[in-house]
């Protein structure tokens, strides 16, 4: 301890170093101390240096607001929970469309640092120049923003990764999921599903980009239903890029609600059997159940595997179909036009019946050609003279003619524009020429000419029933869709009416119904009219045009088409209904340059018919001819 | 004079309350810079607040200790001290352990201690011997010499362990010397310009640089040309200048080491490589903006939490008070650091004892420095130069040298009565 001591201690002088260490303490100020205004400086240095650091942190903290978002952005990160997309079954609860878990390699470049890009890029076989565009890339788009750094990475990468994330900070892997198809059938029913593009993302900000969503078929009529809803949690990262938690307990966090899943109105095993039918065919064929206006198939051919626009392979696969001369991803069953032919003498002669220019009696001589004008029409030679029923059952051009020149020129309409006008409002209501406004994507009108049509090719005094005779026998300005065509055929199994054909029955569970095509829509025409037409084509499949295609135990009301087509062989149409007393499918078959309707489509229609009702198609060899049937590669 | 008996009645309460306060934010601090909302609170010793706590504690005991030291033992055997201090900075070239690329410390156990830490307060009690027995007092001489090799043989030996920091801080001393009239104002002033003139090469050309300075010199020479002999002073000192500001240039490529050059760039040519050496510049300016007025609140700063900020415990601790206290928090700290530097002062000027006065110098010299440049650097003013924030950074050998050189100084201060 300090000694006890006195002035007189410290004056002690002696050897060793505490007196040394007193001597140096004995060097004392002195009034000479000429250098104690310095002092002034270095306290004015001590201050400056305060006020300077001061000053500069009011600007960081108080008046640069900057470095809180990026305080943010550094250690918040935004993950997207990706729902899966709803399940497709069938009408009989097969599943059809489901899902399968993949993984996307993300980046947020903002909090990529120094990695060891060697290792990384073979982790991933990709070279640095890749892995450098690729960040530039994702850096253009967002700093913080997470983007896609690469798609779909296998499962083996998957777990390469998963282990060595840590030394990659601002990678992370986020789970989705990928369609994959029970049956490689019904591809452009379904659709597809791809990347949602600029448009869409600028105009709804649901989508961001990476995002998937339905492209085509039910996936886009359905997208809202199938995608369900995205989960967002705000996730707090470390500068490994290690999760520390969710952010404030999670308050803002959303959980991701799986998709709905639909019930379509489709039989798997009708449209597997269709497709095969359709095989090394171009054509289409739609089923519809008449009592509901539910699709049963919708088949256009060829077609492709649903699985081809899946997955990584997607663009390439994409650009290969649409270079495809046979344009597989064209539906014909909803975009394809074609002029009815014959099976539109149907409707052609309802109307006749509806406005009261025939009657089931009405008789006209054949003589195998009908003049009209300067358009002579043949006929096929058959027994005459033919009544409606007769007329509908050998196909004759010649009845079909007159009723419809007879219809057109009627004296209780003051112009042809009129009556016209009245003829073609029939057609429409049928489902022609028009949009169904059903659930089905890019589905096209057909088309039925105006009487300004006429007007502007003719002038209004310049046609007569004679310039549009063509129409009578389903030729000349007429663009009908498979899908009308198997429309109209339900309606007349109806007997007068029909339910907007569409192909989702329930949505989210089979007791969910669709109801929104509940709604009958009533065609203004008799009921007797129809019976007489039903008659007649029940004949022309038990003794008429179609007889070759009669299905044994069940009675069919067919009738047959054969569309003229000046770019080459005829394409073969038929529409059919059955049972006749109790219809539970309506058909339409197109064929294209395939020829007679009663040698290709009609069999066709046969063989689903049968198959759809009796479940198993007994007559093999009738099922090989049509399957061995090869219109593609013989051209 | 009378005499207290009581030795901690003498002693100037303001700073020892001013340190006291200090260290408790500092340890506040660190713990909140080390702590995760998943690890309930432990005194676990192998987490730097609980090792802190342990230098703290010894750090008392320490000051307790040299306040209990007869004053004549500093002075008495300041010089051995000094050598045995420099045998230290000899011996942990060769038995040291590496931390950081950098070779200055020994380790014992858990523990590594920092040799050069405690040389700046030996290095400071030579200095001050020195001074207080020199014969003359005028400028400039042998005994400047003397001075600046006391000063340049333990800076040089920390420059061997790569440690440019703590070199750097040995050129602090400059203040003291120049309060006791050792070198003059001048010397300060072309130390400043030498500063600013080395910034304003890397911002502008040379050429600007040279040319700017012809025309200053124009104009000093035509306003001050009755001056006798101003005109060749002016122009040897333009010559000398030129020369200088051209070897810049040459001197910041070739002879700084890289890292050191990122560093300088960073700060002059702005956050251009933010995940490079900008790194952590940025996001020690992320963590203390984003603190705004009042700060996210004790415990709640995810910059430094979440391991953004680098060396957050020791170096970047300032970040954490930024972060978390705000602009209130910055306010606080600078405010007891210039209350404590201007006390000290206060002190200083009021020994009788040169060695005391030289002593007091030293440690305001030092504090003074400390503080600029951690506090400076975490805020983009000066180049990221790793040193410690005294008394607030996590490090044992830091808190041991600053307690020294303060109780030894509070010690003197008591004791300046005695000295007739």
């Amino acid at each position: 301890m300090f000694p006890n001591s006195n002035v007189t201690l410290y004056q002690t002088t002696g050897k060793g170093f505490l007196s040394r260490g007193l001597l140096i303490l004995m060097h004392l100020n002195n009034n000479t101390d000429q250098f104690s205004g310095r002092r002034k400086v270095i306290s004015g240095i001590i201050l400056g240096v305060g006020l300077m650091l001061l000053v500069r942190l009011f600007v960081l903290q108080i008046a640069d607001p900057s470095y809180k978002a990026f305080a943010r952005s550094n250690y918040l990160r935004h993950l997207t929970d990706y729902p899966s997309r709803g399940l497709i079954y069938d009408r009989n609860g097969d599943l059809m469309v489901f899902n399968e878990a993949h993984y996307d390699l993300m980046v947020i470049p903002g909090q990529v640092r120094e990695i060891d890009t060697l290792e990384f890029c073979e982790l991933l076989g990709i070279d640095r120049a890749a892995f450098e565009s690729r960040l530039a890339q994702a850096r253009n788009y967002s700093r913080f923003r997470a983007s896609v750094f690469e798609r779909q990475i296998s499962k083996t990468t998957f777990a390469a990764f998963q282990e060595k994330l840590f030394r990659f900070p601002g990678f992370y892997v986020q789970p989705r999921t990928l369609r994959r198809y029970t049956y490689p059938v019904a591809t452009h029913t379904f659709g597809y599903v791809g990347e949602a593009g600029p448009n869409i993302i600028n105009n709804d900000p649901y989508y961001r980009p990476g995002d998937y969503i339905g492209i085509s078929g039910i996936e886009r009529a359905y997208e809202k239903e199938l995608r369900g809803n995205k989960g967002l949690r705000i996730r707090m990262v470390d500068v490994l890029n290690r999760d520390i938690g969710p952010f404030q307990e999670g308050r803002f966090d959303t959980i991701a609600v799986t998709g709905k899943d639909l019930y379509t109105t489709l039989d798997a095993q009708l449209q597997i059997y269709g497709e095969k039918l359709m095989h090394n065919k171009r054509g289409s064929i739609v089923a519809i159940e008449p009592s509901t206006g539910e699709i049963l198939s919708l088949i256009s051919s060829p077609s492709f595997d649903p699985g081809l626009l899946v997955g990584r392979q997607r663009t390439r696969n994409y650009r290969a179909l649409q270079n495809d001369s046979l344009r597989p991803l064209f539906n014909r069953a909803l975009m394809a036009q074609y002029p009815p032919g014959s099976v539109f003498k149907l409707i052609s002669t309802l109307i006749s019946l509806q406005e009261g220019v025939i009657g089931p009696g009405t008789t006209y001589g054949c003589q195998g050609i009908y003049h009209a004008g300067g358009v002579s029409i043949r006929c096929r030679s058959h027994p005459g003279p033919v009544n409606v029923v007769s007329g509908i059952q050998y196909s004759c051009n010649t009845f079909s003619s007159i009723i419809f020149q007879n219809t057109i020129n009627q004296s209780k309409y003051s112009s042809i524009q009129e009556s016209f006008g009245k003829w073609r409002e029939y057609v429409q209501s049928f489902g022609l020429g028009r949009h169904f406004g059903s659930d089905l994507s890019y589905e096209l009108p057909g088309l039925i000419a105006t009487p300004d049509y006429y007007d502007r090719i003719y002038g209004p005094r310049g046609w007569r029933s004679q310039t549009i005779i063509s129409l009578g026998i389903g030729q000349g300005e007429l663009g009908v869709t498979p899908l009308q065509l198997a429309n109209m055929t339900a309606a007349i199994a109806n007997r007068g009416y029909y339910f907007t054909p569409h192909i989702v029955k329930a949505v989210g569970s089979p007791e969910n119904k669709n109801d929104q095509f509940g709604l009958a829509n009533n065609i203004p025409i008799d009921q007797r009219h129809f019976d007489v037409i039903i008659r007649a084509m029940d004949l022309v499949v038990k003794e008429g045009t179609a007889s070759f295609s009669a299905i044994p135990g069940i009675e069919m009301a067919g009738k047959t088409g054969t569309v003229q087509n000046p770019h080459g062989e005829n394409h073969s149409v038929y529409v059919a209904f059955a049972p006749v007393d109790d219809p539970k499918i309506a058909i339409s078959v197109i064929v294209e340059n395939a020829g007679y309707g009663s040698v290709w489509a009609a069999p066709i229609a046969s063989l689903m018919i049968e198959k759809y009702l009796n479940r198993e198609v007994e007559r093999s060899w009738f099922e090989q001819r049509v399957l061995e049937a090869d219109f593609l590669t013989a051209q | 004079m009378r005499r207290k008996l009581n030795i901690f009645s003498n002693i100037d309460k303001t700073v020892l309350f001013l340190y006291l306060i200090m260290v408790t934010i500092g340890w506040v601090n660190i713990f909140s810079a080390e702590y995760t909302e998943y690890q309930r609170f432990t005194l676990d010793f192998n987490s730097s607040y609980g090792k802190q706590l342990f230098w703290i504690a010894t750090a008392f005991i320490l000051g307790a200790v040299i306040l209990a030291t007869d004053v004549r033992f500093f002075t008495g055997f300041a010089w051995i001290i000094y050598a045995v201090s420099l045998l230290l900075l000899i011996g942990v070239l060769f038995f040291g352990v590496e931390i950081n690329a950098t070779k200055a410390w020994f380790r014992f156990g858990g523990f590594a201690f920092q040799p050069s830490e405690i040389t700046k307060y030996t290095t400071a009690l030579a200095l001050a011997a020195f001074i207080a027995n020199r014969r003359t007092k005028k400028t400039g001489g042998t005994d400047q010499i003397r001075a600046f090799l006391i000063l340049l043989l333990p800076a040089s030996l920390v420059l061997l362990q790569k440690d440019v920091g703590t070199t750097l801080v040995f050129t602090s001393f400059i203040l003291v010397l120049f309060r006791e009239g050792m070198i003059g104002g001048m010397v300060l002033f072309f130390g400043a310009l030498a500063i600013l003139l080395f910034v304003l090469t890397l911002i502008f050309n040379e050429f600007v640089i040279i040319g700017v300075l012809a025309v200053t010199g124009l104009v000093a020479g035509i306003v001050m040309r009755k001056r006798q002999g101003f005109i060749p002073q002016l122009t040897g000192l333009f010559m000398l200048l030129s020369l200088y500001v051209y070897s810049v240039d040459f001197a910041f490529n070739n002879i700084l080491e890289p890292h050191h050059k990122a560093r300088i760039e960073v700060l002059v040519y702005g956050e251009a490589d933010l995940q490079g050496a900008g790194y952590n510049l940025h996001q020690s300016k992320i963590a203390i903006g984003s603190g705004g007025g009042f700060g996210k609140g004790f415990l709640q700063g995810t910059q430094t939490r979440f391991n953004f900020v680098p060396e957050q415990t020791t170096d970047f601790i300032f970040c954490t008070i930024g972060e978390e206290w705000g602009f209130a928090g910055s306010l606080v700290i600078i405010g007891l650091f210039v209350f404590l530097l201007l006390r000290l002062l206060y002190l200083a000027e009021r020994q009788r004892s040169v060695f005391s006065r030289v002593m007091g110098y030293s440690l305001i010299s030092i504090l003074l420095f400390h503080f600029t440049i951690n506090i400076g650097m975490t805020i983009g003013l000066v180049p990221v130069i790793g040193i410690p924030l005294p008394l607030i950074s996590y490090g044992g050998s830091s808190l041991w040298g600053i307690s020294l050189f303060l109780f030894t100084f509070l010690k003197l201060d008591a004791e300046r009565l005695e000295m007739i």
